[in-house]
């Protein structure tokens, strides 16, 4: 039998809804077969009623009271769910936490914490590149750590991204630090002044952790992704980082770290990072260094040794300077041939393209060695010139028939002789040519001549003599080949166009969207960062019929 | 070439723009189009009587008794079953009910007129609380009540109304949703907001001193009284942003307990249809959700027009609805504000420091993203005759909004 118990509570109000949780919870409890929690108004009262629910205590209450009924298999368990009642108003829904939003769009995101400026994009590569867009349109840096994301969609977003001043690292871009803050996969490294740009993520994480490790610490260590230089992504990224940290003052030395780029792209940074106005030190993993530095470049074998080069330079950090830019080609006209070819071997990584009839790759071939084209190392020493002649370290007609050719060429900027004394050597090969420079210079004050005396105090054509009929005529003279090397290309590297809207300064603290793998979000938390998880999911459940019209239905 | 964005801009601004105005309150019959006495409007998309669920049924032949077209269910039944009645959405004559939504030619209803568009929208009036006709209940003290309403109340309501000049309903809402309303399952702030504002009206023109204690008392006892005006205030605000040609806003969304449906201002009058889902919900004594009739009503208009489940983070203390905390409140709102156009110029919320309520449905974010409108309901027993059993949350099905974009598609020659 039954037993059906109230409690009026008088005067005691109550949401209904927190009524009708009550009533929920008594109506779940041992033995308990039902439940009414009501203001005792007549309506309720009725419907008390009619539930079988009213006795004579529940029908005395006035519209004011609050009415607890229960009906249960025994009087012990009415009485035991009714002694129940304050501590079931007290309890909260289980577990308790307040959980926070979890927005599903890039853009419920981006409102949710406008102050962030980057965004970490995680989901699978065919959905990525769309992400990525969406996160330019509005207006934040991108930590592209998707991959298979088509190479199109790359220099796409690269070009949209240098246009609006922001930065897209990646796709398959593992790791970054920024403001100290690793993104995607990253060491905890003190800060510094050391600034990396990366086209490879465990490289540049090594790279981190050996600049950690030998006491130096990092500015910002940007990943460009592997794929930034190639020929057809251009270093797009690594430019601007580069760029980036060239004009950021916290740092003091850049790092540069790939495996080797193709040609024109190495050339294309290699010139850039002369303009840096602070040591930059290259790791291009297998690349051919012409030496271990031209300029402010220094070129590291391993990713060991650019950490310990950029930590050494950073504790002891000049700034080099910055030898202005002047344009035209080189014409290097030379009577030695290892002297061109070292030459050549060490400016064929700033000055691109570059010709030679002793050429080191297959591309520098000219195709008439007898007219020059673009960039041009000649060695006039080479047998096609000197069949029926004197060979021109002892007769200077030829290389000074050759000097009017290049006077004459309007591409010419800068003309490169060598002066090579001693036994056997023209007896004043530089009165000759300094005679001619003199004159030359008079119709073509434009073009600069800079003269690589190789020579010896001893030697009998007095080398200082020599070095001076030529600095009168107006050359400029370095004594080994590197020196001249550093001088001409910093001169007439091509300066860099500097294509888009540079990168503005990184704002502190860093805040960022995290769109996919939640642990990069756990992460960025666990590093102090203000960051948002988005919790997304492919467009349209991933139904490709309606995800189609959707993108026709984009940007109308 | 169409301008989505722009074709959506338009019509969520001339939905906020849109000041609806409480004007007066008479027979159905005289102001709504199309009315007569044949004619029973009904919720939600159109339906015929062999698929109508129990408690639009129970309504229906609730309807018939008041109307005096049948004395008992039997012969209402059969009125209906030889064809003798005809049905509609009240959503195609400007109208829009609560739960059952059904709407008599001679039943009293508000008229709201939008001073900015012009356009008119109608409602009936509500019956409170317990076996009330919209939760398809049919009994004499129903039809009794409604008699009262009709005769006593609605009258004295047309003299107040008129007297006062008009109550701004938008107003009106701006001011409850700073008082724990949201518009659509709470308007516990609004309705006192209401009887206050009617009150010195009621007593200004009133000859029965009796009449008018009875009427504030049914007034200030309902926290729903104000409900049907909200309603018919959304409708005007929705229905002067439907028919932008290339918007992807939704401009009605309501279910008739069997469907729920749906339709888009850039697609004509075309309803976009699926099986309506029962809500999640909290019930009264001895109710389940086995008791509980699918989803059912207009008051989805709430919702359409960004208040209700939409503005669920201004009524704190219904937040046991989506499952306890003031956290998930705050949430409920911030997810609507993934699919939405706009944030409401004069709907905003204490909670989210002011911000504007998430406006204006469109059918691409819902799609794209999986997101479907949340609606705060009533929940009705499915058996005709019973009533209210609970109240919830509930979702429309996630087809209509798909169909509706392939529809776009073809219309629009995607």
């Amino acid at each position: 039998m039954s037993v059906t118990k109230s409690e009026v509570r008088p005067g005691v109000y109550y949401d209904s809804v927190v009524l009708m949780q009550l009533q929920r919870k008594l109506a779940a409890l041992p033995g308990v077969e039902d439940a009414g929690v009501v203001m005792a108004t007549p309506a309720n009262l009725e419907l008390l009623a009619d539930s079988n629910l009213l006795e004579a205590a529940g029908k005395a209450a006035r519209p004011e009271d609050l009415l607890i009924v229960v009906r249960a298999g025994s009087e012990a368990d009415a009485s035991g769910a009714l002694a129940q009642v304050d501590e079931l108003l007290k309890q909260r829904s289980s577990g308790g936490a307040n959980q926070a939003f979890r927005p599903r769009s890039l853009a419920a995101g981006v409102k949710n914490l406008p102050a962030a400026e980057w965004v970490l994009i995680s989901v699978p590569g065919r959905y990525a590149a769309k992400v990525a867009h969406e996160a330019l349109d509005s207006g934040k840096h991108v930590f592209l750590y998707s991959d298979n994301v088509e190479l199109e969609d790359e220099i796409a977003l690269k070009q949209r991204g240098a246009e609006l001043g922001l930065l897209v690292m990646g796709p398959d871009c593992g790791t970054a630090i920024i403001n100290g803050v690793g993104l995607g996969f990253a060491n905890r490294v003190r800060r510094g002044p050391i600034g990396l740009v990366g086209a490879s993520g465990t490289g540049l994480q090594a790279v981190t952790v050996g600049i950690h490790n030998y006491g130096g610490g990092v500015s910002q260590a940007i990943g460009t992704g592997g794929r930034d230089l190639k020929a057809e992504v251009r270093a797009a990224s690594m430019l601007q980082g580069l760029r980036y940290l060239a004009a950021d003052e916290a740092t003091q030395v850049i790092v540069l770290i790939s495996k080797p780029p193709d040609e024109a792209t190495a050339a294309r940074l290699l010139s850039e990072a002369q303009t840096a106005g602070k040591p930059v030190v290259v790791c291009f993993i297998g690349f051919a260094a012409p030496a271990e530095q031209i300029g402010n470049v220094h070129f590291a074998q391993g990713l060991d040794s650019a950490a310990r080069i950029a930590v050494g330079l950073s504790t002891g950090a000049i700034t080099p300077p910055v030898i202005e830019r002047r344009t035209g080609y080189l014409r290097g006209l030379f009577s030695g041939g290892t002297l061109a070819y070292e030459a050549l071997n060490g400016l064929q990584n700033f000055l691109h393209p570059i010709y030679s009839n002793v050429a080191i790759r297959s591309s520098q071939k000219m195709a008439d060695p007898l007219h020059s084209q673009a960039h041009t190392i000649i060695d006039l020493g080479e047998d096609v010139f000197t069949v029926g002649r004197l060979h021109p370290m002892m007769d200077n007609d030829l290389r000074l028939r050759r000097l009017k050719q290049e006077v004459e060429d309007a591409e010419t900027g800068l003309v490169l002789l060598d002066v090579v004394l001693g036994e056997g050597s023209h007896a004043d090969p530089a009165g000759e040519l300094a005679a001619a420079i003199a004159s030359h210079r008079k119709t073509r004050s434009d073009i600069e001549f800079v003269a690589l005396v190789v020579g010896t105090d001893e030697d009998p054509q007095n080398t200082d003599e020599q070095i001076q009929k030529l600095e009168a005529a107006g050359a400029r003279i370095f004594r080994e080949t590197t020196m001249a090397v550093d001088y001409i290309a910093a001169r007439l590297a091509a300066t860099p166009s500097a294509t888009g809207k540079a990168l503005q300064p990184f704002s502190e603290p860093l805040a960022a969207i995290n769109v996919g793998v939640e642990s990069f979000f756990d992460s960025l938390k666990a590093q102090g960062a203000d960051a948002v998880q988005v919790d997304w999911r492919p467009p349209a459940g991933g139904n490709e019929a309606l995800a189609s019209i959707l993108e026709k239905m984009k940007g109308r | 070439m169409i301008d989505i964005a722009k074709a959506n801009q338009t019509a969520v601004s001339r939905m906020m723009e849109a000041r609806p105005i409480l004007k007066g309150v008479t027979p159905a019959k005289d102001v709504i189009p199309g009315m007569k006495p044949n004619l029973l409007l009904h919720a939600g998309p159109p339906i015929e009587w062999a698929r109508m669920s129990g408690p639009l049924r129970g309504a229906v032949i609730g309807a018939l008794i008041f109307e005096g077209l049948a004395k008992t269910e039997q012969e209402a039944v059969a009125l209906v079953e030889k064809g003798e009645i005809d049905f509609a959405p009240c959503h195609h004559h400007d109208t829009v009910g609560p739960m059952a939504g059904v709407t008599s030619s001679s039943m009293m209803v508000y008229i709201i007129e939008n001073e900015t568009h012009g356009n008119k929208a109608y409602s009936n009036l509500n019956e409170g609380y317990g076996k009330v006709l919209r939760y398809g209940a049919f009994s004499e003290e129903v039809i009794a009540k409604l008699r009262w309403m009709n005769e006593s109340m609605g009258p004295l309501l047309a003299k107040a109304i008129e007297a006062s000049g008009g109550i701004d309903i938008r107003a009106l809402l701006s001011e409850s949703l700073h008082m724990g309303d949201e518009g659509h399952n709470r308007n516990k702030a609004g309705s006192i907001i209401y009887t206050a504002k009617l009150a010195p009206w009621i007593a200004k023109v009133v000859a029965d001193n009796e009449v008018e204690s009875e009427v504030l008392k049914a007034l200030g006892d309902n926290a729903l009284s104000v409900l049907n005006p909200v309603m018919a205030a959304c409708k005007a605000m929705s229905a002067s942003a439907h028919g932008i040609e290339g918007s992807t806003m939704v401009t009605t969304m309501a279910r008739n307990g069997t469907d729920f449906g749906m339709r888009v201002s850039g697609l004509g009058e075309q309803w976009f249809t699926a099986p309506a889902e029962v809500p999640d919900g909290l019930y009264f004594p001895s109710f389940t959700s086995k008791d509980a009739n699918p989803d059912i009503g207009d008051s989805t208009i709430t919702e359409t027009a960004g208040i209700g489940a939409f503005a669920m983070a201004a009524a704190p203390a219904i937040v046991t609805f989506v499952s306890g905390t003031p956290q998930d409140a705050l949430n409920a709102t911030l997810e609507m504000y993934e699919i939405t156009i706009a944030e409401h110029s004069h709907f905003t919320i204490p909670q989210l420091e002011f911000r504007g309520t998430p406006t204006g449905i469109d059918i691409r974010k819902v799609v794209e993203l999986g997101i479907t409108p949340r609606v705060n309901t009533g929940i009705a027993h499915r058996e005709a005759g019973v009533g209210q059993v609970g109240a919830g949350l509930v979702r429309p099905p996630m087809k209509i909004f798909e169909d509706a974009l392939v529809a776009y598609a073809e219309r629009y020659k995607l």
